[in-house]
């Protein structure tokens, strides 16, 4: 099974969700922004990054790409996405998920293996987790703090759209210690650390991330 | 605006030129009359006004920094060598490696943020203009004393500059330094390392070679940024009309630099490029006469070609401009519209600038009118060269003499614990995880060791596992007291931190921070700092690849510590048996490696004292070696399960920053047959502490013997979370507080 990682002019970590892509099992394949065309990809991958250089707020010109019609489309539509730090921030500037991303709390960039307890274990993305299951994968960002107001907040906690929260520390004043949601459908999620960082034991803190991967993997695998 | 042509100045010979505000000599200016025949224009004036500053002409140090030259130890690793962009080693298996480190001091100083971000921008440039690809940063830097109000404008603003700038580009920083001395403060050195990788067919140089092949400048656009002191010869249009004056701090866009990156990689990879050079320091002077006079010796420009931010800039001002993230390529005219596509692809702007041709000048035009007609070589190469004075200075005896054997020492154990844990909290040996925290050490995903591991390594190849270790090092109150054998203790140390995972250290390059070269005493630091580089390199077997010298390093008549920061490459087959800094398992044995004596002259613990005097710790390069062997084949063979450097602060400071990393502590002996604070804080030089299963003895015995290093076992890991030395101890709850606490305290807010 096909899954697409798209890069954005300033997309960093599209190479890094490719690698945990095929770790996990499946094919990655590579989708430019300014294509209209989502190759017959399975899923979606949105990685991390600054694109375009993230001057204006995060994620606000990326929406606009020419591919992300196609996303939000397949998205509409059930197609499973993952957006990744950068690609949440993406994904709530194109309304598919809630709430904003702000500026850390503490106003510094901030890089440091995280601490999650996920939350969800019924999303596209999360299935190969158990519930309540703590993991560790790198976090690394400058406004990762998530914002919504408290009714969406209740929603979100009311229907069990809370993927993952921070443990230990809030390492960027998110409401809630929210590190991730989905939508309603449970195929779009976004989230705030790095799993394509914890997927090699050289490399990551923890293999942990790697369960984002397989979850989608073995979702997209039965529907054949 | 009247333009400055060569008619004009061949008509006009008596004119007044403000060559002196530009930092020309009376015998440089006479010196560009006798190349010409004439005056220069002001186009050529500010080309060789450029050119020729010691930035760029290394007019001062070339003729000691020939002699990394002179000493190259015998190596097949060096691919290329000094004078290119950057030097590119061969690591195997058909891979090259290129790396650098420079310095951007005086702007950081200036605009923290901006200068330390254009830092990072100009040093990647100059990897990517070798043809590789840039995968990782590193930065060495130095600032005044923790507790100084100007420390906490200076330090937040360069580390987020730093963070601002890399992360964005998507480079792993894995490592530096973060060193404070009351002789930074008001010069501040923020020094900043790129190491890329290429196949060897891949490697790049900067030459303008093929007659009729095209110069394109690609990249940002042009601006009026960082034209510093050349705004004197465009005085006439300080008016309602002329430009508006920017800062003389370049300021720096990230996400062109990443594009940059992306797109420069695929036309090289396409084939499509005969030469390529970055635009850093000089801009286009730089880059069109470095280019002409590397290649066929000649270029024509078309300068109202450029593309502009600000049209009004004047032609000298557009061939001084320092904007960021440009480049130039050589590209063969029937390759230029897939050049050009690419570039588009990657919406980076791309415009044909000139051509080479062979008349050996580079000319250049602005609106069809003849500004520059120069040979390249005189502007490029053979700049002034200086034999400036330099004299130890009469202090230097005085200093050496006062050594720290007047300081009271310490010597019960609740003596020694106070003075361990003093060290463990102070300024340069506390944690930098506030700074560290705010880089990308995970973006590509070959990271396999960061800070504060004795090094950064990197995978290069993700099916052999092949990769690399660098670290830079320095300790500049070692070079005060002997630049000699300083700058060796920098080499030393550093060929150490590389060793230590398992990594063969290959090549070596340098960033060499000192005073005024016009002081005879700052100059034979200079002399002596490069004379035992230069040795070192030559004992060791490490060829200085390249690097940077940064000169002017003062406040007033107050020189800078002589900083000569020394960074070392090595190569490691797989990067899966890296040999990590600490300890993982309990009942594993703890060895210290090399002999220690009584050292103290310049060490972490005078320096709390507030004494420098003495002599630096005695070099033992052959020893250095032995250790590097005995820390390598204990890696390939398995037996080493950890290992880490023994410099700043001693073997207790070592030991102390082993179990915070682990997590758990360990009992450690101090042998009878040692004082206990020369064991615990001395700084000899040629050691580690090592951690190998009980039952590896012999043959960890079998290598030291068979390198000749000392060996003695000192202690074991424990379970329990407390750190022992016998007499005294530390919980790591306490060590942990003490460690971590002081950079976030001092720049809280």
């Amino acid at each position: 099974m096909k899954i697409g990682v798209v890069t954005f002019p300033g997309s960093l970590d599209d190479r890094d969700a490719a690698r945990a892509v095929r770790i996990a099992g499946g094919e990655a394949v590579a989708l430019w922004h300014g294509d209209d065309d989502l190759h017959g990809v399975d899923a979606v991958v949105l990685p991390g990054g600054f694109s375009y250089g993230d001057y204006l707020r995060c994620g606000a010109i990326a929406r606009f790409a020419p591919i992300m019609q196609q996303v939000v489309d397949g998205a509409r539509g059930g197609m499973p996405v993952l957006g990744i730090c950068n690609g949440f921030q993406i994904l709530c500037e194109s309304h598919l998920l809630p709430g904003a991303l702000t500026r850390n709390d503490h106003l510094h960039f901030i890089c440091r293996d995280q601490r999650l307890r996920i939350e969800n274990t019924t999303s596209a993305w999360t299935t190969s987790f158990a519930a309540g299951q703590e993991i560790v994968i790198p976090l690394k960002n400058g406004e990762g703090g998530f914002v919504a107001d408290d009714a969406t907040l209740d929603a979100l906690e009311g229907e069990g759209r809370v993927i993952a929260r921070y443990l230990e520390i809030n390492p960027n004043g998110s409401r809630r210690d929210i590190a991730g949601i989905c939508n309603e459908r449970g195929n779009v999620v976004g989230l705030m650390p790095h799993p394509e960082h914890a997927v090699e034991s050289l490399t990551g803190p923890t293999t942990d991330g790697l369960g984002f991967f397989t979850s989608v993997l073995s979702m997209v695998g039965s529907s054949r | 605006m009247t333009i400055d042509t060569v008619d004009r100045a061949e008509s006009s010979p008596d004119v007044s030129q403000p060559y002196a505000d530009l930092g020309l000599k009376d015998d440089e200016y006479a010196r560009i009359h006798e190349i010409l025949g004439r005056r220069p224009t002001s186009s050529e004036l500010a080309m060789y006004s450029v050119m020729w500053s010691e930035h760029c002409s290394y007019k001062s140090s070339k003729v000691h920094l020939r002699l990394f030259g002179e000493k190259k130890p015998e190596t097949d690793a060096l691919l290329v060598g000094i004078g290119e962009n950057a030097g590119v080693v061969d690591i195997g298996d058909g891979w090259a490696v290129t790396f650098k480190v420079e310095s951007h001091n005086h702007p950081s100083y200036v605009e923290p943020y901006q200068g330390a971000a254009t830092g990072i921008g100009g040093i990647v440039r100059d990897i990517l203009s070798m043809g590789a690809r840039p995968i990782a940063v590193m930065d060495p830097l130095r600032f005044g004393p923790l507790d100084a109000p100007d420390t906490a404008r200076v330090l937040p603003g360069v580390v987020a500059g730093i963070g601002g700038y890399g992360n964005c580009l998507g480079l792993p920083n894995i490592g530096g330094e973060v060193i404070f001395d009351p002789s930074y403060a008001g010069n501040p050195l923020v020094n900043a390392l790129c190491v890329g990788a290429m196949r060897h067919e891949d490697i790049h140089l900067a030459s303008a070679k093929g007659v009729g092949n095209l110069v394109v400048l690609y990249g940002a656009r042009t601006g009026g940024d960082g034209i510093g002191g050349v705004s004197v010869l465009a005085s006439e249009t300080f008016d309602a009309e002329g430009s508006a004056k920017r800062p003389s701090v370049q300021v720096g866009d990230p996400f062109m630099e990443k594009l940059l990156i992306e797109a420069t990689l695929e036309v090289l990879h396409a084939g499509l490029v005969e030469g390529i050079q970055d635009l850093g320091g000089a801009g286009i002077s730089c880059a069109t006469s470095e280019l002409a006079s590397n290649g066929e010796g000649g270029m024509h420009v078309w300068l109202d070609r450029v593309l502009l931010r600000d049209p009004t800039l004047s032609p000298e001002e557009i061939l001084m401009s320092e904007s960021q993230e440009r480049m130039c390529a050589i590209v063969r005219p029937d390759r230029i519209n897939d050049f050009l596509a690419r570039c588009a692809k990657w919406e980076v702007e791309a415009v044909v600038i000139g051509e080479v041709t062979d008349s050996g000048r580079l000319t250049i035009d602005w609106h069809g009118e003849r500004i520059v007609d120069v040979p390249p070589r005189t502007v490029a190469h053979e700049g002034p060269v200086y034999q400036r004075p330099f004299a130890r200075p009469s202090s230097q005896d005085a200093l050496q003499a006062d050594g720290p054997g007047r300081l009271a020492r310490p010597s019960t154990p609740e003596e020694i614990r106070a003075a361990v844990l003093a060290l463990v909290g102070s300024a340069n040996l506390a944690s930098k995880s506030w700074v560290t925290s705010q880089y990308d050490r995970y973006v590509l995903g070959n990271t396999v060791l960061a800070q504060p591991e004795d090094s950064g390594m990197v995978r290069v190849d993700e099916v052999t596992g092949r990769g690399v270790a660098v670290s830079t090092d320095c300790n500049g109150r070692f070079a005060k007291l002997d630049p000699y054998a300083g700058a060796q203790l920098a080499l030393a140390e550093s060929y150490r931190n590389v060793s230590v995972t398992g990594a063969t250290p290959l090549a070596v390059t340098n960033c060499l921070n000192f005073g005024s070269p016009e002081d005879p005493g700052v100059m034979w630091q200079f002399a002596e700092a490069v004379r035992g580089l230069a040795d070192g390199c030559l004992e060791l077997g490490i060829p200085v690849t390249g690097g940077n010298v940064s000169f002017y390093n003062q406040t007033g008549d107050v020189a800078i510590l002589p900083t000569p920061v020394v960074g070392v490459l090595g190569v490691i087959d797989d990067v899966t048996r890296r040999t990590p800094m600490s300890w993982r398992n309990a009942g594993d044995s703890i060895y210290l490696l090399g002999d220690t004596r009584d050292e103290f002259g310049g060490s972490e613990w005078a320096h709390l004292q507030g004494h420098l005097g003495g002599v630096p710790p005695r070099v033992d390069l052959g020893q250095e070696r032995a250790l590097s062997r005995v820390l390598v084949d204990g890696s390939q063979s398995g037996v080493i399960r950890a290992a880490h450097d023994v410099s700043d602060g001693g073997v207790a400071q070592a030991l102390v920053e082993m179990a915070l990393r682990s997590g758990t502590g360990a009992d450690v002996s101090i042998p009878e047959s040692i004082e206990p604070f020369v064991f615990c804080c001395s700084e000899s030089a040629a050691r580690a502490i090592i951690v190998i299963r009980p039952d590896q003895e012999s043959a960890l015995l079998a290598l030291c013997n068979d390198s000749a290093v000392p060996v003695m076992r000192i202690g074991t890991v424990t379970t329990d979370a407390h750190l022992t030395f016998g007499s005294f101890g530390f919980p790591l709850d306490e060590l942990r507080r003490v460690h971590e606490s002081p950079i976030p305290a001092a720049l809280a807010g």
